[in-house]
């Protein structure tokens, strides 16, 4: 099982790039030593970090179409809810997400996390 | 014996009278019509619509050639009738038709009034009464330019907002202090006025008009009395109607203002009757619809033998079709001393209503801004209903009515059998009730083939979707129009047809003014939006790729595992030695896992990564080849066989046909996937007769072959046409991609569109009206110059490079 809620003990935040980096309702990935994090980018310019693996068929979410603060996997269409990770009914799965920041611009992750 | 009955016009009364009177007596008259027009049968209540390019022409007719010949009905269309010889009981047309009669039925309707100041007969002055004169008024906005509108009444806004849409400067002259004064009291008026200057359209009260001028006998301008010169391409005189009763007097028949006739409709020689807009009834004439409808009931029930239905005259209420403005109004509001009112006025939020009372009794009630209550209140007013113990909430409408307030539906089951749903059709609760139990319907299109309720204006829709839903409960489905997605509850048509009308631009316009439930929608209307603005707005939309599937967004096909195949174009199957050296080239240098063959005739390289795709296409770019758009809505392939260069069957050039029409059709974005074939003879190896659309050719020419499938459905093709050349070929197939383009749901194939709008509708607008396949075939061209750039090329050159890298670990930046 993931863990959703596991706190490392030291944060250390590392920038990944600028928020204009990434396109408004789009997504860039992240590759990283445990597999891909796709990082979302909502109209309203929130930030959301998941791993980028549809809880499915294991579809690259980042390739998806971001509404509102979800992503629908270009797979089979399953909808994956950015701010918990949890597919939206009837489907049920849950995806890893991951503490993300956005300051002065810049958009930071936990590097923890990704090591 | 069938009598032999005899209509003189062919408008909405008429044709409701013989909808009863089949209903009632079929087969007890044999039915000549003769119709001015050369038309059928059309709802005039919405040609505000037509003229605004809400709807169009085919979607307003009521009775269509069918109905005429299903009830053996003669329709004489385009024939006017000069006289009527009642003592040899017959009447002649313009033309010399004669026709007998044992009753007659005179429904001639109106006239407009035209306001006798020189300078009315130039040309582009028109009036707006039937489908010419919207025709003329469609035609003159097509070059813009400047448009009096002169009458501030119901038709003459209609038509101002109308010329506005079609993109016309519009000016109102309107010669009282307010607008549609019969109908609104002026605080209402001011409201209306400033609502229609929020839309752009000028309006000018107290505006004298004192001459129309010209030049070279085309119109100019319009002077008004003080000395005011306003620009003028266009005059539409909406001043008012009188009854068209010469013909009825000629004949001898008694005539005041209209027709006189009595409570059966019939006039002062009793075989003769009249209905309608024509006549005289009790000192009134009517304009609106509902009274005609009344009128057509006692007819059609007295010509079927039953004397006993009576016309004892109409209450009306008028409702303005101008979208976004709501406005209703009913019976008499004029100050007296013995009357009382109740006003709500929220000036901030646009609401204004008003009740006018007397002893008690609502007889006038004008609604602005929200008009839900209107049928409620009409209702009170026609029975003379006592409000003395509802007066203290009454202005709040039914839902405050006595208590807690009630949700739509629970309000609609509170009415009284008898209140009056549809007010064009005079369709009351309990008629619809009935007929939904009685018939066993389940949606609004049956409603409205059994009573006719919400079938004419449709502004009840709602409250027959709401008696739908109390008298069959959890069993009633709405339907009758099938929402795009849960963001909206309008359909794809609607939308469509809203993004025309309103000039919708871009995603958050259409989201924003046809009130999305989302904030920016979501997966399934999204890449709809984007294809209809694309379709309907080329060159000016700007693609939004955020909108679109991975597969068009990337310009390649995503895979289970993430990877990606690329499919190069191969026009109409042709290849060559260079273009396959290039392909074993790349798969080579990228390592491409499968090469395989493809059923449209090209290759397919499937496991490419997705960060080496603006490299694998460069390389095939530099051999010349571009995208096969084989992951998009669009246009596939072309198959075709050797035909005549080789093969000894062959009866034309059926690859280089091909290949023609793959440069002509590629690049073209479509509501779903579009594949071609070309045979070169009726053995038929391309399988042209399975695609969306082929090409069969034969010894005279090219059948040209639409809608058939071979996916998840295998269906045979439909013949369009047999056309003699290849520039026909191209013609007939651009108009045909056009209007399924323009037609098309998303998602919908061509052979599913052809099925839910039917197979003629491609014959008779591609194949039998030339002009109309000219016209869609020059928006197809039109539309093909900004579409015709090779995604591949773009993208190989570094366009949307953000899509195609991504950030590795241990390259990222330092640590904040």
């Amino acid at each position: 099982m993931n863990d959703m809620s596991m706190t490392p003990k030291t944060q250390v935040w590392i920038e990944v790039c600028t928020l204009e980096d990434i396109p408004p309702q789009g997504a860039r990935v992240i590759r990283a030593t445990l597999g891909c994090v796709a990082l979302f980018r909502t109209a309203t310019d929130k930030v959301f970090a998941l791993e980028d693996r549809c809880p499915h068929k294991g579809g690259p979410l980042s390739q998806g179409i971001v509404h509102e603060t979800g992503v629908t996997c270009p797979l089979h269409n399953w909808v994956i809810d950015l701010e918990t990770g949890r597919a939206k009914a009837p489907d049920e799965g849950r995806v890893r997400t991951f503490p993300v920041e956005v300051r002065d611009g810049m958009v930071l992750i936990d590097r923890a996390l990704l090591a | 014996m069938t009598k032999k009955l005899v209509v003189i016009g062919n408008g909405m009364a008429p044709g409701r009278v013989l909808d009863h009177l089949f209903d009632k007596a079929p087969g007890a008259y044999q039915v000549t019509i003769f119709n001015a027009e050369p038309r059928v049968n059309y709802d005039r209540i919405m040609l505000s619509p037509v003229l605004s390019g809400e709807k169009a022409y085919e979607d307003i007719i009521i009775h269509d050639d069918a109905w005429y010949e299903q009830h053996g009905v003669t329709l004489h269309k385009g024939k006017k009738v000069m006289e009527i010889d009642r003592a040899d009981r017959k009447v002649v047309a313009d033309d010399g038709t004669v026709a007998e009669y044992d009753k007659l039925l005179i429904a001639t309707g109106s006239s407009p009034f035209v306001i006798p100041v020189p300078g009315k007969d130039l040309q582009g002055v028109v009036t707006y009464r039937d489908l010419d004169d919207v025709d003329a008024m469609l035609d003159a906005a097509k070059s813009g330019g400047s448009a009096v509108v002169i009458g501030g009444g119901l038709l003459g806004l209609e038509a101002a907002y109308g010329l506005k849409r079609q993109g016309m400067d519009v000016t109102v002259l309107h010669l009282m202090p307010t607008l549609m004064e019969r109908q609104l009291d002026p605080s209402a008026g001011y409201l209306l006025e400033k609502a229609l200057a929020d839309r752009d359209i000028k309006i000018i009260t107290r505006a004298n008009t004192k001459e129309i001028t010209g030049r070279d006998g085309k119109v100019a301008g319009v002077v008004l009395e003080d000395g005011t010169e306003l620009p003028a391409d266009i005059v539409v005189m909406a001043v008012g109607i009188r009854p068209s009763a010469q013909l009825a007097d000629d004949a001898g028949l008694e005539v005041g203002r209209g027709i006189l006739v009595d409570d059966h409709l019939r006039t002062s020689d009793p075989d003769i009757l009249a209905v309608g807009e024509c006549v005289e009834h009790r000192g009134q004439c009517y304009g609106l619809v509902a009274p005609l409808y009344d009128m057509a009931k006692v007819i059609a029930a007295n010509l079927a033998g039953d004397e006993a239905p009576e016309y004892t005259g109409s209450v009306t209420a008028t409702k303005l079709k101008v979208t976004g403005i709501d406005l209703y109004s009913a019976g008499d509001f004029a100050e007296a001393e013995d009357r009382e009112e109740i006003v709500l006025r929220d000036a901030a939020g646009g609401v204004y209503k008003r009740l006018v009372l007397k002893d008690n009794r609502i007889i006038g009630a004008v609604l602005y801004g929200d008009t839900a209550d209107g049928a409620w209140f009409f209702d009170m007013l026609k029975k003379g209903t006592d409000i003395s113990d509802l007066r203290e909430t009454l202005i709040f409408g039914q839902a405050y009515a006595g208590g807690a307030p009630l949700d739509p539906t629970a309000a609609v089951a509170a009415l009284p059998d008898d209140a009056e749903i549809c007010g064009c059709n005079g369709v009351c609760k309990g008629a619809i009730v009935q007929a939904i139990t009685e018939k066993g319907l389940t949606g609004i299109d049956g409603v409205r083939a059994h009573t006719k309720a919400s079938g004419s204006c449709g502004t009840c829709t709602g409250l027959v979707e709401q008696l739908l839903k109390v008298t069959l409960g959890d069993a009633f489905q709405p339907d009758a129009v099938q929402p795009m997605c849960g963001c909206t509850d309008l359909g794809h048509d609607d939308v469509r047809r809203l993004i025309v009308a309103q000039e919708l631009k871009s995603i958050p316009a259409v989201v924003q003014e046809l009130n999305w439930k989302t904030s920016c929608g979501c997966a399934k209307c999204r890449p709809a939006l984007n294809y209809y603005l694309l379709a309907t707005w080329p060159g000016e939309y700007v693609d939004d790729k955020q909108s679109r599937f991975i597969n068009e967004r990337v310009h390649a096909n995503i895979q289970k595992d993430g990877t990606y195949s690329v499919v190069p174009r191969m026009w109409g199957g042709i290849t060559t030695p260079n273009e396959l050296r290039a392909i074993a080239d790349v798969a080579d240098k990228f390592q491409i896992p499968t090469v395989k063959v493809t059923g449209g005739q090209r290759i397919d390289l499937l496991g490419v990564k997705k960060e080496d795709l603006p490299a694998v296409w460069a390389d095939l770019n530099a051999a010349g080849m571009v995208s096969g758009h084989a992951y998009g809505k669009s246009l596939r392939t072309v198959k075709t066989c050797v035909g005549t260069d080789w093969c000894r069957f062959g009866t034309q050039d059926s690859t280089g046909l091909g290949i023609k029409l793959e440069r002509f059709l590629w690049g073209s974005w479509t509501p779903h996937k579009v594949k071609l074939a070309v045979s070169g003879c009726p053995r038929n190896c391309a399988e042209a007769t399975c695609k969306d659309i082929g090409v069969v050719c034969v010894d005279s020419g090219y059948e040209i072959h639409f809608a058939g499938a071979a996916g998840m459905h295998v269906k045979g093709t439909e013949l369009l046409c047999t056309v003699a050349t290849e520039a026909e070929v191209m013609e007939y197939v651009g108009a045909l991609m056009q209007l399924y383009r323009e037609q098309g749901r998303y998602l919908e194939r061509i052979y599913k569109w052809a099925d839910r709008v039917g197979f003629d509708v491609a014959r008779d607008q591609v194949v039998e009206n030339a002009e109309r396949r000219k016209e869609l075939n020059a928006r197809f061209v039109y539309s093909q110059q900004f579409m015709q750039n090779d995604p591949w090329a773009e993208r190989a050159q570094g366009k949307d490079a953000e899509e195609f890298t991504s950030f590795r670990l241990g390259h990222l930046g330092k640590v904040a």
